[in-house]
């Protein structure tokens, strides 16, 4: 019902610094789209381009097939979910509802089916005759979806409706507002800085930096090839592993200190080059077994026992790293180490402009997906 | 807080209580006095004596100028919220060019004392034809710059996503107005509507200049006049003539007491 396409879209507030540039993309139907990147990176400003809520200052938008650059926000047909919530205090949940329904011309009968429907869906029935204040932040967060739903717009725009939950609830909202959508039928724009909420959520994500669009894809395509290095920083928890490498005879030495044997087979399979930055997620770093010739010691700097599975942070040169076992594993700091790293499981970026070149050839859990 | 803390406190309050009463308690006392015992320095009546009374309201059409007060009073209160309200919306919620200068020029003007515009102010009145006029009365008086920041600052409050809320649903701006922003401010009306009623009922210089006969005349202007009327002034007759006129004004604090006090000080929002 409601496909969205940008293309070359640029957006200035003050006409000198371009916040959004050169955003292309398309969204289908149906489709729940996921906009992720840090704080100040133009998610909500790209969210609001596309309700009308700012000019657009170059490029178009398109809205199923037509341009819409300067269509009224109200002939959008979308609705749009806040971060704050957008509750209008002195109004009742209920009204809060069916805010909007009366300027439509919805008949009464009409507005009262669909509130009827919305808050049992949402499980909000027992609240409509509060006032939002009344309500806790999930139920107004819920209330703030059944606007949503009541308006019957086949586009949702949602601005971090999430982010002032608690990690409980939020995990409840998550499974909620997928379900809804898939049961509407609904196509969603979501934008988010959390990464874990755009993995989970989206069908395909938006990786949005400093204006520019640095990735798009579905979750895997983004975890298993990270277009570049702010990518394969941002996706994935904890952290991918990055650092400096180059080759030598000896094997690869990480950030000038760290030595890393590299087998004849593996050598092989490197890309061009003697030089590139190197990411290395935490689970693809092993313990090495006992007498493994290939295996590297470390210092342990640190522990995190998470129950089901243990990270441990070592130095390689003055950065971190982080490596994921399952398992509880007793390891004091200050322990040395012997790990085990393959030249295989490393993502390698160009060393100057931080592109991809190569992406890992082993991923941990792959086979799971293809088998 | 300690108990001597909380005694001290309400002794200084007790006494800056006694200050601010004591004029009224004395007009009071006036006001019930004959004439000769207040000239013999005899300021305690024995008695509650209604002459003065009588006679202020003989002397002087005063209920005739209470009526013209309440009339100036509730019209320039209305119009003035109104205008105000809409002045701050627009400055608050609607994008146009300039809008800062137009906002720092519009505070500018609270610098400057309202008496400095009476000369041309009266100008514009007379060539007008506005003399002895209710609108003559009110007009000047329409635009208050106070009103419009402080409605100001009441909006600013407002989320902005409320505004884009309705915005998406396609709600126009006179709309969000009616719906939205008016009720989240009552508060800050309510508080305002006393204070400026309060301020047009006690005003008295523009009144004094802008109406010249009885028919529009106020009562602040009424209370002058009693002074007027005889070569020694009876005290307990204007005194009489000052409880009078302050009783509308003392109801009215008394039962809007809470509301000024929230308004003034929580910015009357949530
Ligand atoms: N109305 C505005 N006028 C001028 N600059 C603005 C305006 N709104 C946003 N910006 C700037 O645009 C940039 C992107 O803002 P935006 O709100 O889109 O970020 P965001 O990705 O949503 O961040 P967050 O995750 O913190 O919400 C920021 O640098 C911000 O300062
Ligand atoms: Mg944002």
């Amino acid at each position: 019902m409601s496909k969205i396409e940008l293309r070359d879209l640029t957006k200035s507030y003050d006409g000198k610094v371009n916040i959004l540039e050169k955003i292309n993309l398309e969204v289908e139907e149906g489709e729940f789209y996921v906009l992720v990147g840090p704080s100040g990176c133009g998610k909500s400003t790209l969210l609001r381009v596309i309700a009308g809520l700012e000019k657009i200052t170059d490029g178009t938008l398109k809205i199923d097939g037509k341009t819409a650059n300067h269509m009224l926000p109200k002939d959008r047909s979308l609705s749009m979910v806040f971060q704050n919530y957008a509750l209008y205090p002195h109004m009742t949940v209920k009204d809060n509802i069916l805010f909007g329904l009366d300027v439509k011309k919805v008949p009464k009968e009409e507005q009262k089916r669909r509130l009827a429907e919305a808050a049992e869906m949402l499980g909000l029935t027992p609240y409509l005759k509060r006032k939002p204040r009344e309500l806790s932040g999930g139920q107004r967060q819920r209330v703030a979806l059944a606007r949503s739903v009541c308006s019957q717009a086949p586009l949702c725009l949602m601005d971090e409706p999430l982010s002032n939950l608690d990690a409980k609830l939020r995990g409840q909202m998550r499974t909620e507002i997928r379900r809804l959508q898939k049961k509407l039928g609904l196509t969603v724009i979501y934008v988010t800085h959390d990464q874990v909420e755009a993995m989970t959520m989206g069908d395909r994500i938006m990786v949005l930096q400093g204006g520019k669009i640095q990735q798009t894809g579905t979750p895997l395509e983004l975890y298993n090839e990270p277009a570049n290095t702010f990518v394969a920083g941002f996706i994935g928890s904890p952290q991918m592993n990055l650092a400096r490498a180059r080759m030598t005879d000896m094997g690869l030495i990480l950030n000038d200190s760290l030595l890393m044997p590299v087998s004849e087979e593996e050598r092989g399979r490197l890309p061009q080059g003697g030089r590139w930055q190197i990411g290395v997620r935490a689970e693809q770093i092993e313990l090495a077994a006992a007498g493994d010739p290939l295996a590297i010691p470390v210092r342990v700097v640190n522990t995190e026992m998470m129950g089901n599975e243990t990270q441990v942070l070592f130095e390689v040169g003055k950065e971190l790293f982080t490596a994921r076992w399952t398992g509880q594993y007793l390891i004091e700091a200050g322990q040395d180490l012997a790990i085990r790293l393959s030249a295989d499981s490393f993502h390698f970026f160009d060393e100057a402009s931080g592109m991809l070149t190569r992406a890992a050839l082993q991923i941990k859990g792959h086979a799971a997906l293809t088998a | 807080m300690k108990k001597t803390q909380i005694a001290i406190t309400y002794v200084i309050l007790l006494i800056a209580a006694v200050f601010m009463c004591f004029p009224v308690l004395f007009s009071l006392s006036l006001s019930f006095s004959d004439l000769s015992d207040i000239l013999r320095g005899d300021y305690i009546p024995d008695s509650l004596n209604w002459t003065n009374y009588v006679n202020a309201f003989n002397t002087q059409p005063l209920l005739h100028y209470m009526i013209n007060s309440a009339i100036t009073g509730v019209l320039s209160t209305t119009l003035q919220i109104i205008f105000a309200l809409l002045a701050a919306y627009a400055i608050v919620f609607i994008p146009f060019r300039g809008k800062k200068i137009v906002f720092m020029i519009m505070m500018a003007t609270m610098m400057i004392p309202g008496e400095v515009l009476v000369i041309s102010n009266f100008q514009t009145i007379r060539s007008w034809n506005l003399l002895n006029t209710y609108a003559g009365l009110i007009l000047p008086g329409l635009a208050s710059t106070f009103g419009i920041f402080l409605f100001r600052q009441n909006m600013m409050q407002i989320p902005r996503e409320l505004k884009e809320a309705s915005t998406v649903v396609g709600i126009s701006d006179f709309g969000f107005f009616i719906k939205v922003v008016a009720p989240m401010v009552k508060n800050t009306v309510v508080t305002l509507a006393i204070y400026f009623f309060l301020v047009s009922w006690n005003s008295y210089m523009w009144p004094l200049l802008s109406t010249t006969k009885d028919t529009v005349r106020t009562v602040q202007i009424g209370l002058r006049q009693l002074q007027n009327t005889e070569a020694v002034s009876d005290y307990g007759m204007m005194a009489a003539g000052a409880m009078i006129t302050s009783l509308p004004t003392l109801l009215l604090i008394f039962f809007g007491q809470k509301r000024l006090q929230e308004g003034m000080t929580k910015g009357a929002l949530k």
